[in-house]
């Protein structure tokens, strides 16, 4: 397996306070990778390192096939991003929003507009082409969200709780959005709450304190913690955490 | 405590319906719950009820006051927390508390047993702003401000959105304890699983109650057998049980898919369309060793099939 994201003791340092420490892990191509911890766990800090938003104090990372420290740029390039508030302009139509993030990543016109057909067509927003993304259902800009955030087909997709306030069934149905991306071999790493959905990817880490406290798969990890759910495997790592958030 | 007669609530110039007449009562001492996605119409329910936000239409009294005419008694007798955090930022955790009690008529000392419990987590840091509070720390700031004046009722908006599955658990056995001391509780969320948690819910979608009880009895009313079914590649399960003729609804529910089979048929019925049937289909595409049981449904199991129907 080819590895897309792999760090090396990857830290970051606020003064004397540890964000994250000593963060050591891979995740390989079109894997599903689940990004778990508490609140304050440090994974918002640890995100920012990998997206080339925040330098490291210590420690090695190399984002799809790119230094941490050196080429930066050149990992925005090539990754995605979409988090729980979304990224798109509510002023701007479904078309008019699909062929600005294309535009700002730089692809031709032609280019765009082929994409923008084909994603129209993908999400069944055809119809919806010229309505402001203010009046879609949240949903379906949810859905939108996430197609806006791989038009430009990156390596890898970081998602910040993508799923936050809605519906169970829509809630499920972006999940298949997920496994189609990854099945196109689209790296996926996420963020969640729902404990549910942890059990949704392929291989989990749960933060506690900085530190990555496990990493497995979620039916290895319920195994070696004797849970019956991820949930429970979460709340007793979790609640060993010292730091007050 | 509550009660609210075909409540109706539109937007911008009614092009958005908000709450759709909505009736429900909240008994004194309940823990009630408002469990709903986003645009559910839990934020404008809260509004009108804590005098916020007049309703288009309908009635709605807290603890015998009408939200109109009484608003000002209303105001005295209410804990309020709203979904976004707005107490002020730039007052400390000790400042913000002193100012609301004073608001209020009322001191940190005189109703400190009630907040004692929560308060003490966050003392250590009583000297810090507001706005340099974490999360889970702000949560409980703004429940020791919205309860300081000893409230009647208490409405809390979303109070665990966001917030991970540890803090999630502590704060609602601290609602646990706040209804025991006979606080009537309001409390919305999106997170099925808290259901549970409450006496009596309403289960809410694009501003309609889809179903208004306790957990247990809207659980009884499910109207199909449920099956979990089990293959290590949860994935290829998912895409073929989906492919069967005999399926009505297949959903992922953590490392299992909840399944029910057309006609609600049953375990009992043996033919193609029966759960036989279904593990028969999926052996011969492969899945080995499926495992198939019939489940009791949960909260978030009868949300579903409500929206279908």
């Amino acid at each position: 397996m080819e590895p897309v994201i792999t760090t090396d003791k990857l830290t970051k340092r606020f003064g004397s306070f540890v964000a994250a420490n000593e963060l050591s892990f891979e995740v390989n191509k079109g894997e599903i990778f689940g990004f778990l911890g508490a609140n304050g766990a440090g994974k918002t800090t640890a995100m920012r390192m990998l997206c080339g938003l925040l330098t490291p104090s210590s420690g090695k990372a190399r984002i799809a096939g790119f230094d941490i420290y050196k080429e930066t740029e050149k990992i925005k390039r090539n990754i995605g991003y979409m988090s729980q508030k979304f990224s798109l302009y509510d002023d701007l139509t479904v078309s008019e929003n699909i062929r600005f993030y294309a535009g700002i990543y730089g692809m031709s016109i032609p280019a765009i507009k082929q994409k923008t057909k084909e994603l129209l067509e993908e999400l069944q927003l055809v119809n919806e082409a010229k309505t402001l993304v203010r009046e879609l259902p949240l949903g379906w800009k949810q859905k939108l969200a996430f197609s806006v955030s791989i038009v430009h087909g990156p390596e890898i997709v970081f998602l910040d709780e993508p799923t936050g306030g809605v519906d169970p069934v829509t809630r499920r149905q972006f999940w298949d959005l997920i496994y189609a991306a990854a099945d196109k071999g689209v790296t996926i790493f996420v963020t969640t709450h729902y404990m549910d959905e942890a059990e949704y990817c392929n291989r989990v880490s749960i933060m506690v304190d900085g530190v990555i406290a496990a990493l497995d798969s979620p039916a290895e990890l319920k195994r070696q913690y004797r849970n019956q759910s991820m949930e429970d495997v979460f709340y007793e790592l979790a609640r060993k955490a010292k730091r007050g958030e | 405590m509550i009660t609210i007669e075909k409540l109706t609530k539109t937007y911008n110039k009614g092009q958005v319906l908000a709450v759709q007449d909505v009736s429900l009562d909240v008994r004194h001492g309940e823990l009630f719950g408002l469990i709903g996605p986003d645009g559910a119409g839990k934020t404008t329910i809260f509004r009108i009820l804590t005098t916020l936000l007049l309703a288009d239409k309908g009635t709605a009294t807290v603890n015998g006051c009408d939200v109109v005419k009484d608003y000002a008694k209303i105001r005295n007798s209410v804990g309020y927390m709203p979904g976004r955090f707005s107490l002020y930022q730039d007052l400390t955790i000790e400042e913000n508390l002193n100012f609301f009690a004073t608001v209020f008529g009322t001191s940190i000392r005189e109703n400190y047993d009630l907040i004692k419990d929560i308060y003490i987590q966050i003392e250590p840091f009583k000297d810090r702003r507001a706005g340099k509070l974490s999360g889970g720390m702000k949560q409980k700031l703004a429940l020791c401000c919205a309860l300081i004046h000893k409230p009647a009722v208490l409405f809390l908006d979303e109070p665990t959105t966001g917030v991970d599955v540890v803090s999630r658990k502590e704060f609602w056995e601290m609602l646990a304890r706040l209804k025991a001391e006979g606080i009537t509780i309001m409390v919305s969320t999106p997170y099925m699983d808290e259901a549970n948690r409450c006496d009596r819910i309403a289960l809410m979608q694009k501003g309609q109650i889809l179903s208004i009880d306790t957990p247990a009895w809207i659980v009884g009313q499910f109207p199909v057998d449920l099956y979990a079914v089990h293959q290590a590649n949860t994935h290829k399960l998912l895409k073929e049980v989906r492919k069967y003729p005999g399926t009505d609804s297949c959903f992922a529910f953590g490392d299992s898919l909840h399944v029910t089979l057309k006609g609600g048929a049953t375990a009992g019925h043996e033919g193609e369309e029966g759960s036989a049937g279904l593990t028969k289909y999926l052996r011969d595409r492969g899945l080995a060793d499926v495992s198939m049981e019939k489940i009791t449904p949960g909260v978030e199991d009868c949300f579903i099939q409500l929206l279908k129907s």
